[in-house]
């Protein structure tokens, strides 16, 4: 079990990064390379950030602006900056209500996948029971098998039990295929606590109800953080299951501003902020989970 | 607090390996029981049975007067501590001390009270706020104990508590296990391949090998009276030197040769082990421990008990030099080097010669390369039947 402690302590290795043994070249190497992946990763995100950076000034300045000259003459005229469309969006409808319901698809369907995910993966992971290697390699298999198989037999399906066009079942839909990578990785993760933390509680008078919340899951914390934003950010950019499943009363953001998409042009104003709300949920998300990220939860723990 | 009564108990792995067989050992309430044995002898294992860790394949383990076969470990009321500590990392010390009273549902501020109480004992009062991973090796030692303590559960498990700390730290917490196991008379089964905290801790010692209960009493029962090879070469160290050799009785006088060294078994030994007269003219094994040779310079040399050599090795313990000496005898195979002989049809290097181990008094002048007279003190000679491997007795 010590090996499992090894790999998920963040001590960092001071042996590794400087010791004389390592020749002056391999450290000349080793910067230039570090150089290297830093300058690209700076070309990388400049790339991504200037579009995104575009589509804020642009969501920022009036839709006559926006039809007349580009959005860079924004830099220099600052003064033509507005926060207008973005009242006007809340105003509109179609957007506040689909911005609603991606918030009723999304919470549901990330609540669900994690939670059934953990309670299935401590199973998988911990308990003995008949077959447990064949539900396991069961859930591998469908970690391959692509939505798009899927979506006739289900519409069908919904369609004969009235799911069709709920948020209900574009929820289930989510959760059906984001558990196998769920399963998948949460095990991987719980199995790599060492077993005499488990069998401690187990000795210490815990039931598998009490080992699995005050032990496997705070333990399991960095994991379970890097899954939920994982579906969260897929549900909420989904437009595939949406388009297949969701009706206009149920449609989620992407869709409304899909539908925005085809008079391209005069809408920008819309779809600029409107892209820009939909992207600021994913990020309180993802900034509020990321203190999780801690490495080395079980530093300590054992010798 | 309860006895524990462990009878025909056995386990096989299901991959077949068989870890413990036929164990017979019964625990009195509040004594300090050492399970001993080299690696893999399966002290773990049957430490785990009792814990309720693993299940039984034979036989049947008692706490109290209860039998605990189905019982599964959390309703066992036995605390364990692991040889990795197990500490729970996203507790705090506090919380990891007090996790058993916590799941028992036990009252806030009365799982405080009990924790500051052990905290006290364990001096661990000032480190209740941290994390596991703030703390030192020692620390999170008793962090673990107090965990255990805490419960103040009918028994004490200990697997190799003390491995993973340096020397020095290993010392300090034996003593500090031996009082507070004394203070609160805790039943206690404590595991560990270290004969020495074997011999200074436990009430009794159950020494293991291969799965079987090889001898089970007091420390200096095992030390004086090994009722076989094993136990014989397993506790004390440096080991018992152990030579096979003939058994000659002429007349009235029953003697053996090491060498060109004739020595005589005194008659206190043979009338101790009378069953030694069943081996006139055959081989046994005699084992001499290192204590009860000494420099014949020291104490004067006597016929029948003093051997001659050259000293090969002399290490100065400060309180006693131990002298290695080769002799012309042949020394005993352990059971794995007969096992290395029979599968391989190799010869064992040193058969023909032995080196022999004296613990010698700090005021002998004995230095490398030079002859020497060891006196033995026969009295204190042990025999053991080389087919068997049991102690000669009667
Ligand atoms: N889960 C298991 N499955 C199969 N065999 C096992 C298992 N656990 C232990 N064994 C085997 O059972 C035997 C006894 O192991 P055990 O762990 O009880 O030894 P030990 O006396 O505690 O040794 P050590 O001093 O090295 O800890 C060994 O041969 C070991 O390989
Ligand atoms: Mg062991």
């Amino acid at each position: 079990m010590a090996t499992a402690t090894e790999t998920l302590d963040p001590t960092p290795d001071l042996n590794t990064s400087g010791t004389p043994s390592r020749s002056i070249a391999t450290r000349i190497a080793g910067r230039l390379g570090q150089g290297t992946v830093q300058v690209i990763l700076i070309v990388i995100a400049v790339f991504w950030l200037v579009p995104v950076f575009g589509l804020l000034i642009s969501s920022l300045r009036p839709d006559t602006a926006n039809s007349s000259s580009g959005w860079w003459t924004a830099l220099t005229a600052p003064s033509q900056l507005t926060l207008e469309n973005y009242a006007n969006l809340l105003g509109e409808s179609t957007i506040t209500s689909s911005l609603i319901n991606t918030v009723l698809i999304s919470v549901p369907a990330t609540v669900l996948v994690v939670l059934i995910g953990a309670l299935a993966a401590y199973a998988l992971a911990w308990i003995d029971f008949p077959g447990r290697d064949w539900v396991m390699i069961g859930v591998v298999g469908l970690l391959v098998v692509p939505i798009q198989i899927a979506l006739i037999p289900i519409a069908k399906f919904y369609g004969a039990t009235g799911l069709f066009g709920t948020i209900t079942g574009v929820v289930l839909f989510h959760v059906a295929f984001g558990l196998p990578f769920a399963v998948f990785l949460l095990r991987n993760y719980f199995s790599g606590i060492p077993r005499d933390l488990l069998e401690a509680a187990r000795m210490d008078g815990g039931t598998e109800w009490s080992i699995f919340r005050r032990v496997v899951l705070p333990i399991g914390l960095p994991a379970i953080a890097s899954l939920s934003i994982f579906q969260f950010l897929w549900v909420w950019n989904d437009l595939l299951v949406a388009l297949v499943f969701a009706d206009p009363d149920s449609q989620p953001i992407t869709i409304a501003l899909r539908g925005q998409l085809r008079q391209f042009g005069s809408n920008i104003d819309i779809l600029a902020s409107g892209s820009f709300i939909s992207i600021i949920i994913p990020l309180i998300v993802f900034f509020s989970f990321q203190r999780y990220f801690v490495q080395g939860v079980l530093a300590g723990s054992t010798k | 607090m309860a006895a524990i009564a462990i009878e025909h108990l056995g386990k096989t792995y299901a991959d077949g390996t068989r870890a413990v067989t036929d164990l017979n050992l019964d625990i009195m309430d509040g004594e300090f029981l050492v399970l001993v044995g080299p690696s893999g002898c399966g002290k773990t294992t049957a430490l785990r049975m009792i814990a309720g860790l693993e299940e039984i394949s034979e036989g049947t383990i008692r706490i109290g007067d209860r039998e605990v076969n189905n019982v599964p470990a959390r309703d066992r009321d036995v605390a364990m501590v692991f040889q990795s500590y197990a500490l729970y990392p996203h507790l705090t010390v506090h919380e990891n001390i007090g996790f058993g009273l916590t799941l028992r549902k036990m009252k806030k501020p009365d799982i405080d009270k009990r924790v500051r109480e052990v905290a006290e004992i364990l001096e661990l009062t000032d480190h209740l706020d941290r994390k596991p991973r703030q703390l030192s090796g020692g620390q999170r030692q008793r962090v673990a104990m107090g965990r255990a303590i805490v419960r103040e559960p009918q028994a004490f498990l200990m697997d190799e508590p003390l491995s993973n700390l340096d020397a020095k730290l290993r010392v300090q917490m034996r003593a500090q296990i031996a009082r507070i196991q004394r203070d609160l008379g805790v039943t206690t089964t404590y595991v560990t391949h270290d004969q020495t905290e074997a011999m200074t801790l436990g009430d009794r010692v159950a020494v293991m090998r291969g799965g079987l209960l090889q001898q089970v009493g007091p420390p200096q029962t095992l030390y004086e009276q090994p009722a076989n090879l094993f136990v014989a070469g397993f506790i004390g160290s440096p080991g018992m030197n152990l030579i096979s050799t003939t058994l000659t009785v002429d007349g009235g006088k029953t003697t053996f040769g090491i060498g060109d060294t004739t020595l005589e078994v005194p008659e206190s030994v043979l009338h101790q082990r009378p069953a030694l007269r069943n081996y006139a003219g055959k081989q046994v094994a005699v084992g001499i421990r290192p204590e009860d040779m000494e420099d014949a310079e020291i104490v004067g040399d006597e016929p029948g008990a003093t051997l001659t050599s050259v000293a090969d090795l002399v290490e100065a313990m400060g309180s006693d030099v131990m002298v290695h000496f080769p002799v012309q005898a042949e020394a005993v195979l352990t059971e794995e080097q007969k096992q290395l002989v029979d599968e391989t049809g190799a010869a064992v290097a040193g058969t023909s010669g032995t080196v022999l181990v004296g613990r010698f008094s700090p005021r002998t002048r004995v230095y490398v390369g030079q002859p020497i007279k060891v006196r033995i003190d026969t009295a204190r000679l042990h025999f053991f039947d080389l087919q068997t491997g049991k102690s000669v007795w009667d």
